[in-house]
């Protein structure tokens, strides 16, 4: 379906899956900057040949296939789109090369620091978990911080940029923990910021839209833990 | 300083001997720009100016400019690229899809080359074996990647180059303290000679880590984690 345009389309595709907060990244950038696509969900237990062609690196969701060619790795498809697609708003990267740096340090943190507490979290029991929820806690307590000195409604200002897409797709994830966990993770007290924060995020245009289904993920989210907190079957 | 204008005051600190520290001196060192290397003592007595410059993690490098810190290795690399980007040569693609393929290989080398390679520093024995096997899978799928360019960035040094180019003289002595073989001539024939056309690149020489200086570092590195525990008392 050809579409005459000033801006550049083309084909696009993205293979995901429904829960993965990965893949919620990518949508909610391409549902910012308002770009049509094509959603193929894969089944990780049987990944399509598409998926393992265009990402044999590493074989996993999400991919962004423009035009054919893929991107594979979420926050680089987010730059990606909006440097494709720079001149439609809203700019999901800041212009100032020193407040990008900012940004990609931020969206690092998350990757490297946050995520891997959630899966400790997550998947720990007793003291190890203990452990991954203070580191926890001290993390978003930087990325509190962060937001004070943003002083702004978005780590990205007054619009949703990187680092908001970077932390605010693992909303649900963190929501969903400190249910199932029994655990306040984000305290309304010590952190108020990051609290409005997420509710706003969530709540969001572009955003709301592509989040998961909150039951399902509850449910999804449920049944692995029980798998991984449930006593060594006795066999 | 009146540099070219664009310069401002750069400050880097950092240690001679660390691949990520390396990574932004190359970078600096392509751009020509002038700046002041701060040593630390990172084991023992950081700064004053390290921790509040980079509070979160307390780890070098760490880029200032102005006054300005940027912290992380292949964000002060990027960082370099677009505060000079009038400046050759550039060190990133101009479009979005290479630019994408260039970050995807930069967060390989970062994200699973670096692990795989420190296993074979730390690991002992089987677990050893498991992450020289990982590292020279990791190093083939880079071989694969060059195929028939001089660099990964095409004719000249790039991200990629960088985020590798750093660790180079690190990896190359991990393979002599351990005596493993990672990137092998025959396996790896393009690598190879990436590996020494870069290192004989214009301005690399002054700023990769003394080769001798880092083998004596890391055995004693590996001495320490190998000996037996210390005597009680």
């Amino acid at each position: 379906m050809a579409v005459e345009d000033c801006e550049p389309k083309g084909q696009v595709k993205l293979l995901g899956t429904s829960q993965s907060p990965f893949v919620v990244r990518v949508r909610i950038a391409l549902a910012l900057k308002g770009i049509h696509y094509e959603y193929i969900e894969e089944n990780l237990q049987n990944k399509s040949p598409l998926m393992l062609q265009s990402n044999p690196v590493h074989k996993k969701i999400p991919v962004l296939l423009h035009n054919g060619k893929p991107v594979c790795e979420s926050m680089i498809i987010v730059q990606y789109i909006e440097e494709t697609w720079s001149s439609k708003a809203p700019n999901l990267v800041p212009k100032d090369p020193y407040d990008r740096a900012i940004a990609r340090f931020w969206v690092a943190f998350v990757d490297d620091k946050v995520g891997p507490c959630i899966r400790g979290i997550f998947m720990g029991r007793g003291d190890e978990q203990q452990k991954a929820v203070e580191e926890l806690v001290a993390n978003f307590l930087w990325l509190e911080e962060a937001l004070r000195t943003s002083g702004k409604a978005y780590f990205g200002g007054d619009e949703i940029g990187l680092v908001d897409i970077a932390l605010g797709s693992r909303s649900q994830w963190i929501k969903i923990l400190e249910k199932v966990t029994n655990i306040v993770l984000i305290e309304p007290e010590k952190m108020p910021l990051l609290r409005a924060w997420m509710e706003r995020f969530l709540e969001a245009d572009g955003v709301k839209q592509v989040l998961p289904d909150e039951a399902k993920m509850l449910e999804f989210a449920s049944a692995i833990r029980a798998r991984f907190a449930a006593a060594p079957a006795g066999n | 300083m009146e540099g070219c204008g664009e310069d401002g005051q750069v400050k880097l600190l950092g240690v001679a001997y660390s691949s990520f520290v390396v990574r932004v001196r190359i970078a600096l060192a392509l751009k020509g720009i002038h700046y002041e290397l701060i040593e630390e003592d990172i084991y023992n007595n950081k700064s004053e100016l390290l921790l509040q410059s980079n509070p979160v993690h307390k780890k070098i490098p760490v880029l200032i400019h102005n006054g300005k810190p940027i912290c992380e290795s292949m964000i002060i690399v990027q960082y370099i690229e677009e505060a000079w980007g009038s400046k050759a040569p550039f060190l990133m693609p101009k479009d979005p899809y290479d630019r994408a393929i260039a970050r995807f290989w930069a967060a390989f080398v970062d994200d699973k080359l670096t692990q795989s390679i420190w296993g074979v520093f730390m690991g002992e024995g089987e677990e050893q074996v498991k992450a020289v096997e990982e590292s020279v899978a990791n190093l083939l799928l880079l071989e694969e990647t060059l195929s028939g360019k001089a660099y990964f960035g095409g004719d000249e040094i790039g991200l990629v180059d960088i985020a590798l180019g750093g660790l180079l003289v690190g990896v190359q002595m991990i393979q002599k303290v351990t005596h493993t073989v990672l990137i092998d001539t025959q396996k790896m024939p393009l690598l190879s000679a990436w590996a020494h056309n870069f290192c004989m690149a214009d301005g690399m020489k002054e700023v990769l880590p003394d080769a001798a200086k880092l083998f004596e570092l890391m055995s004693e590195r590996k001495a320490k984690l190998t000996s037996p525990p210390a005597k009680i008392g």
